[in-house]
């Protein structure tokens, strides 16, 4: 299948140094400040910072273990679930710390939504799911209303025409790639700013993979899409930018089409084509 | 291969038909007393089970005829209160077990529960004599509820938690990714996904605790009227049987041995719903 | 987070009280047969005479009786569980797993009144058939004299061996599913019967399948109506299998509510006291066994690594 790219927008040309990417337009989304990561004693990340730009798709690629999950989950801080992690450094999301002391992550948690690796609806009905996240955060006060922001979400995730006339079955009911569209919309639903995606469609097959990644580049027309892939095919289709992570280090961070065309460093050429990973 | 090597083997091979033949054996010793059992229940019980059991009170002593519709109220009444004692206690420290599964509370809390599973259901009678009968000074159906219910919750509480254990934690990470909190996530998410599971749990202590008489002798003592006072003693089927299989009376044998037939009937449909309901989960979750 | 921390301790309070109950049954029945404890010391146990009415307490009756009728029970009752626990789990088809299971679950199930009324009915009748047909020299036995009245000792045993066999069994083959496959795999690449690789099974469980039939041993101390209906309720010390004896949970349940007088009813509570102690020492025993037979089997590597940065 050839390769589909987006057309990218008009931006100023780029300078060689890879972080930051500093003239390009709009405020800085997420600002990552020479960040390192420990699970325990065992450092994962090591220094990394870079900066992450609204209404873009954002991809991480990197060979298993280079730790790109890992710094994807220090965005939401999903990674504080996991006991004896540990994070220096900071991040700041619209120039506010989210890792300072006092900052309610349950809060952080409505602003910057997640898609995980494997679709994990709940054992409810469609329609639960999706109302799920609008119920907790009380974002709808009527029977209509509620009713309302459901559809909205899966017409957002494109899933709408296919199950606007079950919504009440189990949700597990649905092909797995329906399913990660499902989790999709339950993320949508509660109108976060930023959109983490966690390897959205590596447990899908090449057609549902081919809707989640149509459904990616519309997107970021209303949010900022992070996505993680080790697919580098899929983040040269889908993505603005492009962070190649190697060993827990941030190794180049550039526009898309500049990395898989010239890389700046070595190791990014040799990843690409295939050298290693 | 000599005959000698071939001679062995025939013996090796003897002795592992003789093991296999007794383990066999030993099923089949095993279900005779089952059969025996559930024979003479079925046989003698069937004879007295008829409505008047259900309808009618006790007779005095020596009369035929009477029910034993006291007791099974009774009954009714005191697995009640033991589940309403139980089931949050049970369930909630089951969730702490799971949620913090590693910490030294959770530890301790395990290692409580199993100690509990195994104290016997006398002394559980007379800890529930000392702090619900001697204070107050008499017999009470609240007391028999008590120790029924402080049995009742290990069981519940490690079935909880073993169910809770089960739930994906990928589930418990989408809920918090949508700004759930903890306890949000918990009760809203995964304790209802386990919830068919822990329901088992507790239709299962049901019919254990259903069963038990020890504990009843000097908490809910007996009432040969009908009462469903919580603050005086309450007949229940299990004190009654041994009060009827204890005495001299052929009548009062008979209804023993029905309402026997009752409570086997009992224990048997909630194992078989038990084992129903966890296939049935099983097969939802392929 | 102090959300969490609400949380946390909300729940934490319901999984305390569990520990507090465990120590409550211990204080609560300690404080309750103080006075016996205090007037006669130790010397209660050694005491062969039990007589209220004429002020006598001696306990030494009853734990003869609970360890004779456990012990008697558990000879009884280990071959045939471990069998069975054998056979489900190693042998017989995969179709009858399901029912057998079930069935010996049914066993479990059936309340111990049930067994009891069994027992008086059915089982000591037979019991007593049984000992008038034992020959005259094994009559001369201290094992087997006594006349044959069918409630006693035997009864009693059996009947405790029926109760205890599921339970038995059943963690008994909890422990060898546990068994990692490769055991018996290995047996078989060498060229082993059937019985042979079981036994290499076996071996490698042994300390969790000790841990299962100390388990059974410890139900079967606590075990009250259905013994209580066929021993025959008499205390003495006898070495006869015919002869009716008592256990301690026997005599609870028939005196407590008639024991006249404090001294009496903290005479019964420190028998249940101790024994409370006894099934206490015993389980805890056999988990620790069972669960040091589990150990070496996972290791969580974020857990060690946290516990190295702590």
């Amino acid at each position: 299948m050839p390769v589909v790219k987006p057309p990218t927008p008009p931006v100023p040309t780029v300078t060689r140094q890879q972080r930051p990417v500093e003239t390009t337009p709009g405020p800085v989304k997420i600002d990552v400040q020479a960040m390192n990561f420990y699970y325990g004693a065992k450092r994962a990340l090591e220094d990394i910072s870079l900066h992450i730009y609204p209404n873009v798709v954002t991809a991480f690629i990197g060979p298993s273990g280079c730790g790109k999950s890992t710094f994807i989950r220090t965005l939401n801080r999903m990674n504080d679930v996991i006991p004896g992690t540990r994070v220096e450094g900071k991040v700041l999301i619209e120039n506010a710390d989210i890792y300072a002391s006092g900052v309610d992550v349950v809060k952080l948690r409505r602003r910057v939504g997640m898609v995980f690796q494997k679709s994990n609806p709940f054992p409810k009905s469609i329609f639960e799911n999706v109302a799920y996240g609008l119920r907790i955060n009380r974002m709808a006060t009527t029977r209509s209303e509620l009713a309302g922001r459901v559809e909205e979400s899966l017409k957002q995730a494109a899933l709408w025409t296919e199950v606007k006339d079950r919504l009440q079955e189990s949700a597990l009911s649905l092909s797995g790639g329906q399913q990660q569209r499902l989790c999709i919309a339950r993320a949508l639903a509660i109108e976060p700013d930023i959109l983490l995606m966690d390897e959205p469609a590596s447990a899908l097959d090449p057609i549902a993979t081919q809707r989640i990644e149509e459904l990616v580049y519309h997107l970021k027309k209303l949010y900022t899409v992070v996505i993680v892939t080790h697919n580098m095919q899929q983040a040269a289709r889908v993505s603005d930018f492009t962070a190649f992570f190697w060993l827990g280090r941030l190794v180049e961070y550039d526009r898309t089409d500049k990395i898989f065309t010239a890389p700046s460093e070595k190791l990014t050429e040799d990843y690409i084509t295939g050298r290693f990973g | 291969m000599t005959r000698d090597t071939l001679r062995r083997d025939t013996l090796r091979r003897g002795i592992s038909a003789v093991f296999v033949a007794a383990c066999g054996a030993s099923v089949l010793i095993a279900l005779v007393p089952l059969a025996f059992i559930l024979f003479y229940v079925i046989r003698e019980g069937v004879q007295a089970l008829n409505l008047e059991l259900f309808t009618h009170m006790p007779k005095p002593a020596g009369e035929a005829g009477g029910g034993m519709r006291n007791a099974f109220v009774g009954t009714l009444i005191l697995t009640g209160l033991g589940s309403l004692f139980a089931v949050p206690i049970g369930v909630l420290s089951g969730v702490y077990m799971s949620e913090y599964r590693g910490t030294r509370l959770a530890i301790a809390v395990r290692f409580a529960a199993d100690t509990l599973n195994g104290v016997p259901s006398i002394v559980i009678g007379i800890f529930a004599y000392g702090i619900a009968v001697l204070p107050f000074r008499h017999f009470s159906a609240l007391a028999g509820g008590i120790a029924l219910g402080i049995m009742m919750i290990p069981i519940v509480a490690r079935t909880t938690e073993e169910l809770l254990l089960l739930v994906p934690g990928a589930m418990r990470e989408g809920a918090l990714a949508l700004g759930a909190t903890r306890a949000r996530a918990v009760f809203s998410v995964i304790v209802p996904a386990a919830l068919p599971g822990i329901v088992t749990g507790v239709v299962l202590a049901l019919a254990r605790i259903a069963g038990e008489t020890a504990p009843l002798l000097f908490t809910s003592f007996n009432n040969q009227f009908f009462s469903t006072n919580l603050g005086q003693p309450i007949a229940s089927t299990t004190v009654q049987i041994w009060t009827y299989a204890m005495s001299a009376f052929e009548d009062w044998h008979r209804q023993a041995w029905a309402a026997s037939l009752v409570l086997v009937m009992f224990v048997f449909v909630c194992s078989l719903a038990a084992r129903f309901v966890t296939a049935r989960v099983q097969r939802l979750r392929g | 987070m102090r959300r969490e921390l609400g949380f946390r301790v909300g729940i934490g309070a319901f999984a305390v009280l569990l520990l507090i109950l465990v120590a409550a049954i211990g204080v609560e029945l300690t404080r309750q047969s103080w006075l016996s404890i205090k007037e006669f010391g130790f010397q209660f146990w050694l005491t062969r005479t039990w007589d209220p009415v004429a002020g006598e307490f001696g306990a030494l009756p009853f734990i003869w009786g609970t360890l004779y009728s456990s012990i008697l029970a558990l000879v009884i009752s280990t071959p045939i569980a471990l069998g069975i626990a054998v056979f489900i789990s190693e042998l017989c088809p995969a179709r009858l797993r399901g029912p057998l299971t079930f069935l010996t679950e049914l066993l479990a199930a059936i309340p111990s009144i049930v067994y009891g009324l069994w027992g008086i009915f059915v089982l000591a009748p037979a019991v007593r058939a049984l000992e008038t047909a034992t020959p005259e020299f094994l009559r001369a036995l201290p094992l087997f004299e006594g006349p044959p009245l069918g409630n006693g000792m035997l009864a009693a045993g059996l009947i405790l061996a029926v109760m205890v066999i599921p339970f038995t069994s059943s963690v008994a083959r909890e422990v060898l599913k546990t068994v990692p496959a490769a055991q018996r795999e290995a047996a078989y690449a060498l060229g082993a019967t059937r019985f042979e690789a079981i036994r290499a099974a076996i071996f490698f469980a042994r300390t969790g399948i000790i841990g299962a039939v100390m388990l059974g041993f410890g139900r079967a101390l606590g075990e009250t109506m259905a013994v209580t209906m066929v021993i025959g309720n008499n205390p003495q010390v006898s070495l006869s299998l015919f002869a009716p004896q008592y256990t301690m949970a026997a005599v609870i349940a028939n005196e407590f509510t008639e024991a006249t007088g404090d001294l009496y009813l903290h005479a019964l509570t420190e028998i249940g006291l101790v024994l409370f102690i006894i099934t206490l020492v015993v389980n805890i025993a056999s988990r620790a066994l069972i669960w040091a037979m589990g150990r070496p089997v996972k290791a969580r590597p974020v857990a060690v690594a946290a516990k190295a940065a702590a």
